[in-house]
């Protein structure tokens, strides 16, 4: 009885000695040659594996950058400038500086401001429902609100008002990894600079049709009329097919288009409260914080 | 026994609650919306400019690509526009918009019925004149008929192959054509013959449309190597690929045309429109549009003008009934709903069809229990519910093409098989369209 306890020990031990030596000799025979910086490199990231910086996931964007002689093209959208610094003294590099950037949803079609013109009832998907029609409501270039990009979202930072029928972007969870402009079928996401204090000024609108149709498809629609590109002194400001856009690098949080804008398309974020102070009386002017609503 | 394709199909209820509607001339409205994308391919290019007086037959587009073909004027009358406006879909497409006045047609146009039977023109001579015409595939693809009636030098066609299947249900227009004008359809089946320089065709005409196959059968007869056959019903049988499957017993490999097996498949409708185009010199301007549904009171058959809002032609059967919940253009199985009723009929547009809540409703989602109906209704031998598990994965492109989601008719077969009512064909086809363009993208590489 103990002696078969024994040879099996002994067998076992013996055969595990032997594959230890094979398994030795083949792993130095096939070893790959790895720079032992990307290991460091790849400790540093997140380790999201998002595709956020446009390379597969972590390990290639680790790869490529200790490949590369300078790492100022690379940037991790999930770590932000802290990473990057911690990366470039890894490798001996100075850090290039890069504003940090958030997804804003260009469209603020809510079932209140956009009335429903059929009702969609095949699968729940914005691709889906992109490749049958226009979408349910008579504008054409809005939020489908199926939430294609809530589902692709890594960081639980946008989400779906179901109530309301549009995505919002949470700005604290976001890492401007671009997944979500990615999946968009209609493009309506955009990565913005967050500002200074987080404050921005963008407008909230899609639309492509003239001011018409567009106005009669949703209430809070850009209408094209130019009127923000006019009062802008600082050209920041331009209308293409019927449509504003507000260029955040000449932008100067003045917000005196957001007075001009006759729909209310413009928004401006993160800003208090206007107080115009008037004798005997304080008056709040122009509640323009509109997220919160 | 009765000829059909042999891989999967499905027997959908018949519904044909118009086919005993005779043919009816739709009025001409006053303002008509002609869209300049009415065909597969590159958009018609607009040759004409506001306030330009135009003929019905006049050339208003022109065609911008290989796979591309003319756009004629439907009425006569002044150019109100040339905008884009919503189709079916709610997509904005370049439009043309006629003021009509009278109802002037260009004097070359025959518009005598008599019956002309010689074809004095040449095979080169009848391509032009198709071309000219701006025919299309009437049998829903809208695919220039000139372009295929051209195959490349490399391959002979052997067969021409007349489609009066209808396979679709409710949709009894080329039903009707067959019944009321079955000498125009042979006598242009017989120029495409010529065109393509083949002696033998074969009309495939379903079963349960036995007055169509006898007056078919009857016009055929001037012509010894015209062939008409009784097709046992069952849906796609008015798939191309299905029917030479039917007729022929021949198999079209993937991704291949239907030439490649010596077959030209031309619909009954675009038949007629050939005969027009050819004897006639009478350009595609009108076709046949089925009104219908179990909630419509009177079931109608209309000669419709391209062009034409299907609001208006609502408004002929006396507006929508009630409970009508939902308006497909084209048939139930592939037919594409009407999100924008103020859009205007195409040249291929077949059917208004109108749908009720209880009809049209999707079932809830249930879970795949692996019956593997959706294989067997598959009429490409495919494996729709392995296509679906795929898509959703995201990214598995590379498995999709090798389960060859790009042979994929889009006929609804799995989805209608499915006791789940899982929506295989949304998911497949959206899929398909992204696996099409990575094989697109890898051939125009190399």
């Amino acid at each position: 009885m103990i002696t078969t306890i024994i040879y099996t020990i002994v067998c076992l031990v013996v055969l595990g000695l032997l594959f230890s030596v094979v398994l030795y000799l083949v792993a130095q025979m096939f070893k790959v040659e790895e720079d032992p910086r990307v290991d460091i490199v790849e400790s540093l990231l997140p380790g999201a594996n998002c595709g956020g910086c446009g390379l597969a996931g972590c390990h290639a964007f680790a790869e490529d950058v200790v490949k590369a002689s300078s790492i100022g093209s690379f940037y991790c959208p999930v770590g932000g400038d802290a990473v990057m610094e911690k990366i470039a003294t890894a490798l001996g590099q100075e850090a290039v500086k890069t504003e940090p950037r958030v997804a804003v949803i260009k469209c603020h079609g809510t079932f209140d401001n956009r009335a429903k013109t059929n009702c969609f009832d095949g699968y729940a998907s914005c691709k889906v429902m992109a490749s049958l029609y226009s979408g349910d409501t008579g504008c054409k270039y809005g939020c489908l609100g199926k939430g294609d990009c809530v589902s692709v979202c890594k960081f639980d930072a946008i989400h779906l008002d179901e109530k309301r029928g549009i995505v919002e972007v949470d700005e604290e969870k976001c890492v401007a990894c671009g997944a979500c402009v990615k999946v968009c079928p209609k493009s309506i996401i955009e990565l913005r600079p967050k500002g200074p204090k987080n404050r921005r000024v963008y407008v909230s609108c899609s639309n492509k049709d003239k001011g018409a149709i567009a106005r009669k498809a949703c209430s809070v629609s850009c209408i094209g009329c130019g009127k923000c590109a006019k009062v802008c002194a600082f050209e920041a400001i331009t209308i293409e097919n019927n449509l504003a856009y507000i260029d955040a690098s000449k932008c100067k949080l003045c917000r005196k288009c957001i007075d001009e804008c006759p729909t209310n398309a413009i928004w401006a974020v993160n800003f208090p409260l206007k107080v115009a102070v008037t004798p005997n009386k304080v008056e709040v002017q122009n509640p323009v914080v509109k997220n919160e609503n | 026994m009765k000829r059909t394709f042999s891989i999967g199909g499905i027997h959908p209820q018949e519904n044909n609650l118009s086919r005993e509607a005779h043919i009816e001339t739709f009025p001409v409205l006053d303002v008509a919306y002609i869209s300049m994308a009415q065909h597969l391919g590159a958009p018609a290019e607009p040759v004409v400019q506001k306030g330009d007086k135009v003929k019905v037959g006049q050339v208003i587009g022109k065609p911008t690509g290989f796979i591309s073909t003319f756009v004629h004027s439907s009425v006569s009358g002044t150019v109100k526009a040339v905008e884009p406006k919503g189709d079916l879909a709610g997509n904005p497409v370049m439009h043309i918009v006629i003021d009509v006045e009278g109802d002037e047609w260009c004097e070359e146009i025959n518009r005598s019925k008599d019956i002309v039977r010689e074809i004095p023109f040449s095979s080169e001579e009848i391509l032009e004149k198709i071309k000219n015409a701006g025919v299309v595939g009437l049998g829903g693809a809208a695919f220039p008929t000139h372009v295929k009636l051209n195959p490349p030098k490399d391959k002979k066609a052997e067969y021409l192959i007349i489609n009066g299947t209808e396979c679709e249900p409710y949709i009894t227009s080329d039903d009707r054509i067959m019944r009321e004008r079955p000498d125009e359809i042979v006598i242009g089946a017989a120029i495409m013959m010529k065109a393509l320089k083949v002696d033998k065709c074969y009309i495939g005409i379903e079963e349960n449309k036995p007055e169509a196959i006898v007056s078919i059968t009857r016009a055929a007869s001037h012509y010894p190597d015209m062939k008409v056959v009784a097709l046992k019903k069952k849906y796609p049988q008015g798939g191309e690929k299905q029917l030479i499957a039917a007729l022929t017993g021949r198999k079209v490999p993937s991704l291949a045309l239907p030439i490649e097996v010596g077959a030209v498949v031309q619909n009954v409708g675009t038949s007629l429109a050939v005969y027009e185009a050819v004897q006639k010199n009478k350009p595609l301007i009108d076709n046949v549009v089925t009104v219908t549904g179990n909630c419509v009171p009177q079931h109608r058959n209309f000669l419709v003008r391209v062009g034409t809002p299907f609001s208006k032609i609502l408004n002929a059967i006396g507006g929508a009934p009630s409970d009508a919940a939902k308006f497909v253009s084209g048939g139930p199985m592939m037919g594409k709903a009407v999100a924008n009723i103020e859009a205007s009929t195409l040249k291929a547009t077949s059917a208004l069809l109108l749908l009720t809540e209880a009809e049209t409703k999707r079932k809830e989602e249930g879970n795949c229990i692996r019956c593997g109906n959706c294989i067997d209704a598959c009429p490409m031998g495919l494996e729709p519910y392995l296509l679906n598990k795929l898509s959703r994965i995201g990214g598995m492109y590379d498995e999709l093409e090798k389960e060859k989601i790009h042979d994929c008719i889009e006929c609804g077969c799995c989805l209608y098989s499915c006791p789940a009512h899982i929506p295989l064909l949304d998911i497949i086809r959206v899929s398909k369209a992204e696996v099409m363009n990575i094989m697109r993208n890898r051939s125009v590489k190399k």
